[in-house]
């Protein structure tokens, strides 16, 4: 493991953000719940920018909202007031259909307990998203193994996640959000069930995915590791964004 | 195949859960279809009733006989076929409990009308000369080892004595539902008896047996019958054979009533397991169903995955209780010996039992599959099981 300590983020390591529209943009979002008759106001208005190609992190206390914000961007909730623009789309707009094949279309998901199928293969979880698409079973077979291969999993296909490690199972998630080559990936506590070793390994693929493939990642996290791994850490407290900051990347 | 190979994979799942609530499923589908064959049994001679035949007796009460003589005249009836007789005879086999039906007969016009007992040419033959004679059904038969030629012992409680009669043949049933517990001897040996012993007694019949041209007139016929005796000593009441079938089972309807709805209960007992299984079941994958909404199923997907897991199980439970039946039901026929006519697993019993398995599948998972359908996504991945 290779860590790089301190100072601004090196630039011949980051990948190249891209000018123009965000690809994530949120515009005065907010999000009440209610609990027990009485109304708990979650996000406050919040309003930030996360560009192509970014791995961002989002931190902040408990109750801050940064689970809630990711929940939002990944089209799993809908803001009670604001705008949602995602590549473009305004997703606050679209019915629960539309936004359930707009999330098989654009989103990669990656939880941190991996909510794996217990009944199914490893091979068999990646190609799950692909039932949503009009690909042949051959076409699914061969796209799932390559997303096996590329989390360096190709020889545990046929293992049900009760035979993989909490890495492994991990990493069996991270290929089943890659495998519809998603516009997002959406990453909540994906260390949070590991130990040091594995959840660095985790934390190196997204950093490949961000740097060779250009994944825009969005990553919740309490671990300033783990977001240590991003190049942007973005912090929110009480429902607002409260600091951004570019970061030193600790590579893994 | 994905699809189904998820669904049946989720049913096996927790394989002692899934084990018991299959014995759970295929005792309640054996015990309805046995149950259904049980009552079945005693609407079988309703069942096996021709419409074209009419069942003459005397209007005051089964017990009370017919005189002979009203034969010519309900034959000479316009829209009248044949006309046969028939006395319950009542006679004990060896112990009590052996009990099967017997009646003296007029075997060749009976047996003209019962075109449904099939019995070879000779037999028929050798059983119209032999006086002392009788012919077993083919259940009758395997049940007490009766063989042509035997000699078969009754005890008369109706008519008292003891009756000797020598097996001539054994009959068959045109159809699985004919009744083949039964024994015909002669009428004449009756009757000849009552003359020597109970002269009071001779010359009456039990019932007349009427078959009809067309059974649409049967109403006009019976009433037309019963006012040739209107009045008499002997007043008839004439009724179509299965009327007269169906007028024993009422005597035990209640009984009949009662059984049915156990089998009923059964059904509704199951469908609580059931609904307790699939709600567990369904409780504990909340997780994984989010996580399929999250990934972009529908809802309509997961309650699918529910209730054909349910419906898995239900199938499954099915095959098995209703392949049960059929030994079942015929060990129950063993038991019982000759007191049911027929004990055969029906058609109607197996779609009915087909239809209560596919019902408990449904009920079963409509509420967990309604559910999981509108969890919403942010809770269900926040659930723990």
């Amino acid at each position: 493991m290779d860590e790089t300590a301190g100072g601004r983020a090196e630039e011949a390591d980051a990948p190249i953000a891209q000018p123009g529209a965000p690809i994530i943009s949120i515009r005065r979002v907010v999000k009440n719940y209610m609990r027990g008759g009485q109304t708990v106001e979650v996000l406050m208005g919040i309003s930030l920018d996360i560009a192509r190609g970014e791995f961002v992190a989002l931190m902040g206390p408990s109750g801050s909202g940064k689970s809630t914000l990711l929940n939002l961007i990944a089209g799993i909730d809908k803001p009670t007031t604001g705008e949602l623009l995602i590549d473009g789309e305004d997703i606050t707009r679209l019915t629960e259909s539309e936004l359930a094949q707009w999330r098989a279309e654009k989103v990669g998901f990656i939880f941190q307990f991996y909510n794996l199928m217990p009944v199914l293969s490893a091979l068999e979880n990646v190609e799950l998203p692909l039932l949503l698409t009009g690909l042949s079973r051959r076409e699914r077979r061969e796209r799932a193994e390559l997303a096996l291969e590329m989390v360096n999993l190709a020889d545990r296909m046929d293992h049900t996640p009760n035979e993989l490690s909490g890495g492994q199972q991990q990493r069996v998630a991270i290929a089943r959000a890659i495998v519809t080559d998603p516009t997002i990936l959406v990453a909540d506590e994906p260390t949070g069930d590991l130990d040091r070793t594995s959840a660095s390994e985790v934390l190196g693929m997204l950093q490949r995915l961000n740097r060779d493939l250009g994944a825009t990642i969005v990553m919740v996290t309490h671990d300033a590791r783990a977001a240590g791994a991003a190049q942007v850490i973005m912090h929110l407290e009480k429902g607002v964004l409260d600091s951004r900051e570019v970061t030193v990347q600790i590579k893994h | 195949m994905f699809f189904l190979g998820l669904i049946l994979r989720n049913a096996l799942r927790h394989k002692l859960r899934s084990l018991l609530t299959l014995l759970g499923l295929v005792v309640a589908i054996l015990a309805f279809g046995l149950i259904s064959t049980v009552v079945g049994a005693w609407y079988a001679n309703s069942e096996a009733a021709s419409n074209a035949r009419l069942v003459s007796r005397n209007a005051i009460s089964l017990a009370f006989s017919l005189p002979i003589s009203y034969k010519q005249k309900v034959r000479a009836v316009e829209g009248v076929k044949d006309v046969s007789y028939a006395n319950w005879f009542g006679g004990i086999y060896k112990d009590p409990k052996n009990f099967f039906p017997q009646f003296a007969i007029d075997p060749e016009s009976y047996l003209r009308i019962y075109r449904d007992y099939l019995l070879p040419e000779d037999d028929l033959r050798n059983f119209i000369r032999d006086r002392k004679g009788c012919v077993v059904g083919r259940r009758l038969a395997d049940t007490y080892g009766f063989k042509v030629g035997d000699t078969v012992t009754l005890k008369g409680t109706i008519f008292p004595g003891d009756w000797e009669l020598v097996v001539r043949g054994i009959y068959d049933g045109r159809e699985a539902k004919t009744d083949t517990a039964q024994l015909f001897f002669h009428w004449d040996l009756l009757n000849e008896t009552m003359k020597q012993k109970t002269p009071r007694r001779a010359n009456y019949v039990g019932v007349y047996v009427v078959e009809i041209a067309n059974p649409e007139n049967a109403a006009s016929i019976s009433q037309n019958i019963d006012a040739l005796f209107k009045n008499s000593a002997w007043e008839t009441l004439t009724e179509t054979e299965q009327a007269f079938q169906l007028g024993f089972v009422s005597m035990i309807e209640a009984i009949v009533v009662a059984i049915r709805f156990m089998s009923y209960v059964v059904i509704v007992i199951i469908l609580a397991v059931m609904a307790n299984t699939m709600a567990m079941t369904a409780r504990e994958r909340l997780s994984e169903y989010a996580t399929l909404k999250a990934l972009g199923f529908s809802p309509r997907f997961v309650a699918a995955l529910i209730f054909g897991e349910s419906l898995t199980l239900a199938a499954i439970g099915a095959v098995l209780g209703i392949l049960l039946t059929f030994p079942a039901a015929r060990g129950f026929s063993s038991l019982t010996g000759t007191l049911f006519p027929t004990m055969q697993v029906s058609d109607d019993t197996v779609v009915r039992q087909v239809i209560s398995a596919v019902i408990v599948g449904l009920l079963a998972a409509a509420l967990p599959a309604w559910r999981a359908a509108r969890v919403r996504i942010v809770d269900g991945l926040r659930s723990i099981g």
